[in-house]
């Protein structure tokens, strides 16, 4: 479904991704883990669009989209999480998640705002209060909730866990699992790498900028490499 | 007592013209970090395409129309020629750029118009309205209301449709409006195309009491800027609010010190702001920036 070559991107003269190759099939969990400062975000954004890239391409349904602007990507089914959350602060709970929506029809964002709700009934209880009053938990299950809403076939997520305690993370993870056997396909992003690699079909272990492990996610969890490195254990 | 109400009155007209034209900043400055100098053309435009238009034989509502039209389109073409491929600039650089364009647009209009003073007919007569011992000119109504409806149809757009939603979330966070798909190219396109409005009617409902003429945009901006400044960079209430209160300062310190001093208002609330009050009376738009 998404296929990443030889991407390069950075600020400036630093570079943040060196020639990375990923591939996501359709319906897989693929975790991508690695140190603060790898590039993970940068890659995420990139593969979004809001980051500029200087080399390699991205090649979404046989598709190249990096020359795409980031809404066509949003269009063509590629949702993102951010890193930090990222809700729109001033706006009501609800007027997020219909943003979230703002490529898709009237009658479809009824529905999806329905199942949204289902899946996280905490934000229907305060649809109408501002975002930025939610506590991080609700704020990220809202970040969810609006990268839901473009109704995504791959959603990104970005350190989905940053930042809460272990049984919401949990909840934030149990979420996931469930909306890839709805048919989603996922890719995410983790600093907190044996959980994610603990629901990931397969991993990735990245390395300021480099791919520097690939593999199954059990057996990546069970690499002493990989363990003695991200897991500290 | 009827004196102090006289300057209100005319402290609230002009008041309501620096609203305006504060909202304008204000709108871009949301949608983009950019403060834009060139507000006070679209207020000159707004006049002064007016006032040429009837003098070419049309109807003042056609003529207005005509002049709305001038200031989107340049608003426009601001943003696609001279904004949008120095995007990623500095807001310094950015700010740069917006007042060389306001050169340029009153270096045009000069050519294409004159060099004179221009009046327009006051939309329904001259004669003054006696309001508790003191007058206010028809035309002053006209101001006011109309500087009312307009942000209360920008309010409306803000707070009630999904395009406008999609404007304030860019204004909250770009990095998330890309992120959904809005296209916020076009959201500071809007925005540049909507401050071009709301400047040009400003000018025409404001000419008939003032007088325009090509130059007088430069003012206007200083002065919309120091009301925006005054209420809080980007906070919509705060520019109207700053826009009035500038007016009356104003009006209050033409009437009672001297109208010498009246242009020095504006530069006294931008010192006193910058020194005393940077956050403006009703605090900036909290910037929430990854
Ligand atoms: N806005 C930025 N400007 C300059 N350098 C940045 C910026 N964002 C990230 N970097 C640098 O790029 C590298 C990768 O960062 P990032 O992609 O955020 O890593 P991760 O998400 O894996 O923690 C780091 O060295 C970081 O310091
Ligand atoms: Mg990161």
């Amino acid at each position: 479904m998404l296929r990443v070559e030889g991407l390069r991107s950075g600020y400036g003269r630093i570079e943040a991704v060196k020639g990375v190759d990923l591939e996501v099939a359709a319906g897989e969990i693929v975790a991508l883990v690695g140190a603060n400062g790898a590039g993970k975000t940068t890659l995420l954004r990139a593969i979004s669009g809001v980051q500029p890239i200087t080399a390699g391409r991205i090649v979404f349904d046989g598709a190249s989209i990096e020359a795409l602007l980031p809404h066509a990507r949003v269009a063509r089914g590629i949702a993102q999480v951010p890193e930090g959350r990222q809700v729109f602060a001033p706006l009501t709970v609800e007027d997020n998640l219909r943003l979230g929506a703002f490529r898709r029809g009237r009658a479809e964002t009824e529905t999806t705002l329905a199942e949204v709700y289902a899946l996280f009934p905490v934000l229907a209880e305060k649809r109408a209060l501002p975002a930025g009053g939610l506590s991080g938990g609700q704020q990220q299950m809202l970040s969810v909730g609006r990268a839901m809403m473009a109704r995504p076939r791959l959603l990104l997520l970005d350190e989905p866990s940053m930042g809460l305690a272990p049984l919401l993370v949990d909840q934030i993870l149990e979420a996931v699992v469930r909306l890839r056997a709805q048919g989603l396909t996922v890719l995410l992003v983790e600093q907190n790498a044996s959980a994610a690699l603990a629901i990931a079909d397969r991993g990735y272990v990245l390395e300021t900028g480099r791919i520097a492990h690939a593999g199954a996610g059990r057996a990546l969890l069970d690499d002493p490499r990989v363990r003695e490195a991200y897991l500290g254990i | 007592m009827d004196q102090l109400l006289q300057f209100v009155f005319s402290g609230l007209t002009v008041g309501a013209v620096y609203a305006l034209v504060a909202l304008g900043f204000t709108l871009i400055y949301n949608a983009s970090d950019v403060i834009n100098f060139a507000q006070g053309e679209f207020v000159m435009l707004g006049g002064m395409v007016t006032v040429f238009a009837v003098a070419a034989g049309m109807p003042l509502p056609l003529a207005a129309l005509v002049a709305i039209a001038v200031a989107v389109a340049t608003g426009l073409a601001l943003h696609r020629l001279a904004i949008e491929p120095a995007r990623g600039a500095s807001a310094v650089t950015l700010i740069i750029v917006t007042i060389g364009a306001s050169i340029l647009i009153r270096g045009l209009a000069q050519m294409v118009f004159d060099r004179q003073f221009h009046a327009l007919p006051a939309f329904t007569g001259e004669e003054p309205i006696r309001v508790l011992g003191a007058s206010i000119l028809p035309q002053s109504l006209w101001v006011l209301g109309g500087a009312a409806a307009i942000v209360l149809a920008l309010w409306l757009f803000m707070e009630r449709t999904l395009l406008g939603k999609a404007v304030r979330a860019t204004a909250a966070n770009r990095l998330a409006a890309r992120l959904v798909g809005i296209d916020t190219t076009l959201v500071l396109a809007l925005a540049f195309g909507i401050s071009g409005a709301i400047g040009a009617i400003a000018g025409i409902l404001i000419t008939p009491i003032t007088l325009t003429s090509f130059a007088v945009g430069t003012l206007l901006a200083l002065k919309g800027f120091a009301a925006a400044m005054l209420g809080g960079m980007g906070n919509p209430v705060g520019a109207v609010v700053g826009g009035l209160a500038l007016g009356l300062l104003e009006s209050l310190a033409a009437g009672f010190i001297s109208s010498t001093y009246k242009d020095a208002v504006a530069f006294l609330v931008i010192l006193g702001v910058l020194f005393v009050l940077p956050q403006g009376l009703f605090g900036r738009r909290a910037v929430e920036r990854v």
